[in-house]
């Protein structure tokens, strides 16, 4: 499961996505015929008023949810085809997750929490205890492996989130919202720092956002509304 | 990946310490509950089958009917003969012979007019037969208050209670007023020796105790008993052995409908306790029952709360690459720690106050005034090696059944619904 572009499809690869929610009589359309495709290596966001779909879209790209009709394919694997047990482990070896609440377990410690994904991975000790004091220290937090989540500020809270989307190097990065619940001066440096990873280490982010902080830094921006793609623009960043 | 879990358990008290405490208290009261049922039932048997009906009682037709009434006109003729047959036929029981009567019993002064007078039921017993076990059955050397035990033909015991009203003084002349088998009035007097207390209320209040064949020469009643009793050699009453050996005998002696043939029948047919036996094992039951029903309710809703606090960390779980499954099988384990640890505790907590019980017992006496029932004054639990798993059963299961149950929340959760929770 190293190269998956190709034989199946793209790295990702989305064809007349439609996604609905039964509702009452009729049904929701959250997603409707959505068709985009995503390259390794990609640092992109998906605006949109709320309620336009971008969570849903994340959801489905992280193999959480299925698609009504159409076709998801995600490094080479059909969402839709997977298994329960197939789609969490594509998620645990290829795909982080980071969320608006952060949500860090809080009865553990920031190094327990950033471990969490290699002890699913069956990692050895050893090696895991090096992949997160590498994950903290690239999100500056490499002295705060103790703390609890509780003692730590939001935005200290979510680069620990950032730590643990990434201690186990996975191909994509999907973060819903990230910056919302963050003060201006932490969402630069939050942005910035997942900027330094997809350079660093080549990992495709993709976001949901309403922040124009952080459109700024997109190099691709999709607009959603009412479900449907309104427009899809690449090379408006810096870097 | 476990030692993950555990560390997080342990520091999520709400998660780990309400849960414990909860199968802790339904354990011990299970244990306390089911040892105190098992010791009352226990005791209630003794009690019968030591002053009452022994573990098998064998009377004539016609004093079975009129039991209450002690009619000893209806006793057993050629007791020593039948004895020896039972005991040839019957191996593993031994067999005690008894007179019981009732008469009045007569105190007098020095000059030899009555000083006080008092109803006594009186029970012959073989005091003075080395070997018969009744002494032991009677537990009389414990039973014994103050004085000796007859020694010699003559001698009689009282109990305590009796000695008080009377105002009797050790060495006291007593004469008992009673009527023979054959319906005269009998007078003869005793020496009084001691005094006994049983812990039976019911005995309690006016017994006398003398040796059998000083009875059988008092009311005319030669080589007569009124019940001989059987007693299983292991001590311990067993209804199905009991009650084969009833039928045994009563096949041998046939049924020729003769109202002085001798009958046997086994204590739960002959002391009106087959409803308070039967009444012990469905509540002993309905007991556990009712605490596995109740702890699964407190213990889903605790996993509940737990669970829907949880939903973040699951959606979290999920999210990471967890599969459903494992989750599922990791809240599992939780509970069955949860439900080991608060089974032993609330075991080890259990029997220490089930044991206390055993010890000390619970005076009831007070409640005792006028009972007629071979019952204990005091009541005790007992421990068996029942009492140790019996609160595994609910402790366990509660858990294991709440957790199930509340756990499967997550399996009817869609995944994107669990990440869900995620957002604020
Ligand atoms: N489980 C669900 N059941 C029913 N409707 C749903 C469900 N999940 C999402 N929807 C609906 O689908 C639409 C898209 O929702 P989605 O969460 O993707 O929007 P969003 O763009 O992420 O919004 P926001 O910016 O507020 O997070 C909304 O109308 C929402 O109400
Ligand atoms: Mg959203």
């Amino acid at each position: 499961m190293k190269e998956h572009t190709g034989a199946n499809g793209q790295f990702i690869e989305l064809t007349g996505v439609t996604k609905t929610y039964p509702m009452g009589e009729g049904h929701i359309v959250a997603l409707d015929d959505v068709s985009l495709a995503l390259q390794p290596g990609e640092f992109s966001g998906l605006v949109g008023p709320s309620g336009s779909g971008k969570t849903t879209l994340l959801n489905i790209v992280g193999s959480l949810d299925e698609p009504t009709s159409g076709r998801a394919v995600v490094l080479g694997e059909d969402v839709a085809q997977l298994d329960e047990k197939r789609a969490a482990r594509l998620r645990n070896l290829h795909i982080g997750f980071i969320f608006q609440t952060f949500n860090l377990l809080p009865v553990y410690s920031v190094f327990e929490n950033v471990e969490f994904p290699l002890l699913l991975l069956r990692q050895p000790a050893e090696q895991r205890r090096r992949a997160v004091a590498d994950a903290l220290e690239r999100v500056g937090l490499g002295d705060r492996a103790a703390s609890r989540p509780h003692q730590l500020s939001g935005g200290q809270c979510q680069r620990v989130a950032i730590a643990r989307a990434i201690v186990k190097n996975p191909q994509i990065v999907l973060a819903d919202e990230p910056t919302a619940n963050l003060d201006a001066e932490n969402s630069h440096k939050v942005i910035r720092i997942m900027q330094d990873l997809n350079r660093d280490l080549g990992t495709t982010f993709l976001f949901s956002t309403h922040d124009e902080k952080v459109v700024g830094y997109l190099r691709r921006t999709i607009t959603l509304a009412d479900g449907r793609v309104a427009s899809d623009e690449t090379g408006s960043a810096e870097t | 990946m476990i030692r993950f879990l555990i560390k997080g358990l342990l520091r999520d008290r709400s998660r780990s310490l309400f849960p414990t405490l909860t199968v802790i208290a339904g354990t011990t009261l299970t244990v306390v509950m089911y040892s105190w049922i098992r010791g009352t039932e226990a005791d209630i048997i003794r009690a019968n089958a030591n002053f009452n009906t022994g573990h098998v009682r064998v009377m004539t037709r016609a004093y079975t009917a009129e039991v209450d009434r002690m009619p000893n006109d209806l006793a057993l003729l050629g007791a020593d003969e039948l004895t020896a047959e039972l005991e040839q036929r019957l191996p593993n029981f031994d067999w005690v012979s008894r007179i019981r009567f009732g008469g009045l019993l007569d105190i007098p002064d020095a000059s030899g007019e009555t000083r006080a007078q008092a109803p006594v039921t009186g029970l012959g017993v073989q005091l003075l037969d080395e070997r018969s076990i009744d002494r032991e059955i009677l537990n009389l050397d414990n039973a014994l208050v103050r004085g000796r035990l007859p020694s010699a033909p003559g001698e009689i015991v009282v109990s305590d209670e009796l000695y008080r009203r009377l105002e009797l003084e050790p060495g006291d002349t007593a004469t008992l007023i009673s009527s023979t088998m054959y319906g005269s009035m009998a007078t003869i007097n005793f020496a009084v020796v001691g005094t006994v207390e049983f812990g039976v209320t019911a005995l309690d209040r006016g017994a006398i105790l003398a040796d059998l064949e000083d009875v059988r020469l008092a009311l005319d009643m030669e080589d007569a008993a009124g019940e001989i009793l059987g007693f299983l050699t292991t001590g311990i009453y067993d209804e199905e052995l009991t009650s084969r050996a009833a039928d045994d005998f009563n096949d041998w002696i046939g049924s020729g409908g003769d109202e002085f043939e001798p009958v046997m029948g086994n204590l739960r047919q002959q002391s009106g306790l087959a409803t308070t036996l039967d009444l012990a094992g469905a509540v002993s039951l309905a007991l556990i029952t009712i605490f596995v029903v109740v702890m699964s309710i407190v213990l889903w809703n605790a996993g509940l709360i737990g669970a829907l606090r949880r939903y973040g960390e699951m959606g979290l779980r999920l999210a990471l690459g967890e599969p459903k499954g494992h989750i599922y099988r990791t809240l599992i384990l939780e509970s069955v720690t949860i439900g080991l640890v608060g089974s032993v505790i609330g075991t080890a907590i259990g029997i220490a106050c089930a044991w206390y019980l055993q010890e000390k017992g619970v005076n009831i006496e007070p409640f005792l005034k006028n009972a007629s029932m071979m019952i204990f004054n005091v009541m005790r639990a007992r421990v068996t090696t029942t009492s140790l798993f019996i609160g595994l059963v609910p402790g366990l299961l509660a858990t294991i059944l709440g957790t199930s149950i509340s756990g499967l929340g997550i399996y009817r959760r869609q995944s994107s619904q669990l990440t869900k929770e995620l957002e604020a």
